[in-house]
């Protein structure tokens, strides 16, 4: 079998493009994508240390599918918040969306 | 063999995620997230999760990918040329981004982890289901709820107004 960092590494990866991306992406939509990106790189840390150590029970699944659940649900109400702003102001852009900025 | 497909799959997941956070068309950004989730299920797969793997392709790629597009769709102006794709500070990002994925690397290949590999389960779905109803009911049943309120969140946040 393949050895476990590369697994790991992988998902370093993938977390750091993911987490470019929410921050340096202009669009809320990207914005989005990048934090998907992150959470599926934490997925593949957690179902590779399942795999590497404790096989026999499925916590590492367990908690996988926990994950997917959340990242449904923060996907619901994200996109729904971008399109309640983008009726009310007519944008996406982040850097325009100040309107709690004290 | 392994090595083979594990190299496919990450190239075919980290070459792609590239192009998700870099392409200015975001309609085609979102496709290549679809990619992104094929590439990790496939991942998935080699790690004997196979029923995440499905999982992963029936939440992400059929029900995620697809909101995500029906919000580039919906929010008009996103694909204008002339406005940049990334903010002022996409340089440091870069740069503090490349410098944690080298953080991480050096910690991960250094540490020794307790590595033990046993026999995959046989019966994991069996076992899965099994423990979601068992010991892992209450999250189960949280997780459940939560589904419910986020997708009453959304209705009515998204609600038009009069």
């Amino acid at each position: 079998m393949v050895p476990l960092w590369y697994y790991l590494v992988l998902a370093a990866a993938l977390f750091c493009i993911g987490a470019f991306g929410a921050l340096a992406r202009k669009n809320a939509v990207g914005v989005l994508m990048g934090v998907e990106l992150m959470l599926n790189a934490v997925n593949i840390n957690l179902v590779a240390f399942w795999r590497y150590t404790t096989a026999a029970q499925l916590t590492g699944q367990l908690f996988a599918v926990f994950v997917i659940t959340v990242a449904a649900a923060e996907a619901a109400v994200g996109l729904a918040l971008f399109i309640a702003i983008y009726r009310q102001r007519n944008t996406v852009n982040v850097e325009e969306f100040d309107t709690m900025k004290g | 063999m392994q090595h083979v497909m594990f190299f496919l799959f990450a190239i075919i997941t980290l070459g792609a995620a590239i192009m998700v956070v870099t392409t200015r068309n975001l309609l085609r950004s979102a496709l290549w997230l679809i990619l992104v989730f094929f590439g990790i299920a496939g991942i998935f797969v080699l790690l004997n999760a196979e029923f995440l793997a499905v999982v992963q392709i029936l939440v992400y790629v059929g029900a995620i990918a697809t909101l995500i597009i029906f919000a580039v769709m919906l929010t008009r102006q996103v694909m204008d040329p002339k406005q940049p794709r990334f903010n002022d500070q996409a340089r440091v990002v870069a740069g503090f981004a490349t410098l944690l994925f080298v953080v991480l690397a050096v910690i991960v290949t250094r540490v020794a982890w307790p590595v033990a590999i046993g026999a995959a389960p046989v019966d994991a779905i069996q076992q899965l289901g099994m423990d979601f109803v068992g010991p892992y009911a209450v999250p189960f049943e949280v997780a459940s709820v939560l589904l419910v309120v986020a997708m009453i969140g959304a209705i009515i946040i998204a609600r038009e107004h009069e």
